[in-house]
């Protein structure tokens, strides 16, 4: 959603409670123990999240799309059936079944870490690096408003899991994860609202990532020459 | 007509509620660890957890160092750890830099010191204009910033949850550590605020 325009102004609400209603509590705490029941990652879910059709998307709030993305997921992985699920909604919820619940079971989260040989990082600290332009049809965390762009390494955070893969079960992909800092005027345009020296450090991992050769200079800069000495 | 019945047409209360009765009756789920998560994050962790790893930060030099090199660590120090803060990081303002923390992707926030996040930083405005505009949306939050001063908006797109160390306000010198954490809002620990001196 970074770089969209026309939602207005950020509303803030005074002495905001954590739940607005007694369905978000449950549908918060539910959805960790549904995604562990169904073997569900942290990629998986956020992707489930994103197939939400883009009008329902907008239209839901935060635990509405959490319940919809665990719904999906339940029936997609069989631990439930769209079936079993509107019946239960048809019926009345005896209260008794869930006072006498067994125990929580399933298998453990998934590691979120690699275990052993860490790949080596392709760049190190300062190195100047553009954005992949990857459009790809399932999971990614490469924002849209980031691809094609010039920035630097600002920190490498070390192996992280490559959600791209790991959201549809395709391996793990271990790689490395970096902070890269990209300058307001490289992201935006000369806007008034990007000020030069203003940056939005932006956490991608290696394969969305390609080398800029150092002795090429960065596009933004070369426009801006080429714009003040009137050449072209 | 019921072939255009499905799940979604009923209202999140009542698919929740049929939910958790059917991951009851299959035994995935206990509704008494249920519970437990809920009073979790509704009473014990929240924006106070931060407040307090701010207030140790302004007055003692030595954790302030192993805040910024280590914030996972260092927040460990005090008890706070959990999901959403697995990779904690902490930036400090300075009279030259703010930073702002956003999720365009999702909403990803670091639970441990924030607890959940409040809905304006879920919102749409707020995802996409931080990034695009963020002296603007920081307007809305009644926060002008000098020209002069950096800005610095962090991106949680992978899982590095940031916490921003906001800037002790003059006039608190005599604070205990205490007082000081309760001068500590979520907003600027966000970075959408600034931290006031209580008035005298």
């Amino acid at each position: 959603m970074g770089g969209m325009d026309g939602f207005g102004p950020v509303v803030r609400e005074q002495n905001e409670p954590v739940f607005h209603a007694d369905w978000e509590r449950r549908a918060y705490a539910l959805v960790s123990f549904a995604i562990r029941a169904a073997n569900v990652n942290i990629d998986e879910f956020r992707h489930a999240i994103e197939r939400i059709p883009p009008a329902r998307y907008l239209a839901s709030n935060y635990y509405e799309r959490w319940l919809a993305a665990v719904e999906t997921l339940l029936v997609e992985h069989g631990v439930v059936t769209r079936e079993e699920l509107l019946a239960k909604q048809d019926a009345a919820i005896d209260p008794e079944l869930i006072a006498n619940a067994i125990a929580a079971r399933g298998p453990a989260p998934v590691k979120d870490k690699p275990g052993s040989k860490p790949p080596r990082a392709r760049f190190a600290k300062g190195a100047r690096v553009r954005a992949r332009n990857l459009n790809p049809a399932g999971h990614t965390r490469i924002p849209r408003y980031v691809r094609g762009k010039s920035g630097v390494i600002a920190r490498d955070w070390g192996v992280f899991v490559f959600p791209d893969t790991n959201a549809h079960h395709a391996g793990t992909k271990p790689q490395h994860c970096y902070s890269v800092a990209f300058d307001a005027r490289e992201l935006w345009g000369k806007s008034t609202k990007a000020h030069s020296g203003d940056r939005v450090y932006i956490d991608l991992w290696e394969d969305y990532l390609e080398p800029i050769a150092s002795n090429s200079k960065p596009k933004a800069a070369k426009r801006a020459k080429a714009h003040h000495t009137g050449r072209y | 007509m019921s072939d255009h019945h499905n799940t979604d047409d009923s209202g999140p209360a009542a698919r929740v509620k049929a939910l958790e009765a059917l991951l009851t009756e299959k035994g995935l789920i206990d509704p008494g660890a249920i519970d437990a998560i809920v009073d979790t994050y509704e009473t014990r962790v929240g924006p106070r957890n931060g407040a307090r790893v701010v207030a140790k930060a302004w007055t003692d030099p030595a954790y302030r160092k192993r805040l910024i090199a280590d914030a996972t660590s260092a927040v460990a120090e005090l008890g706070f750890a959990g999901p959403e803060g697995g990779h904690l990081v902490a930036v400090e303002n300075t009279e030259r830099v703010h930073n702002l923390v956003v999720c365009t992707l999702c909403s990803c926030y670091p639970w441990p010191v924030l607890g959940l996040p409040p809905v304006w930083y879920k919102s749409f405005a707020y995802r996409s204009r931080a990034v695009s505009d963020p002296r603007g949306v920081l307007e809305d939050f009644g926060l002008e910033l000098p020209r002069e001063v950096e800005v610095r908006v962090w991106d949680s797109s992978a899982e590095i949850r940031y916490l921003v160390i906001p800037q002790r306000p003059k006039g608190t010198a005599r604070m205990s550590e205490d007082e000081l954490a309760a001068i500590v809002t979520r907003d600027s620990m966000v970075g959408v605020a600034k931290v006031e001196a209580p008035r005298a």
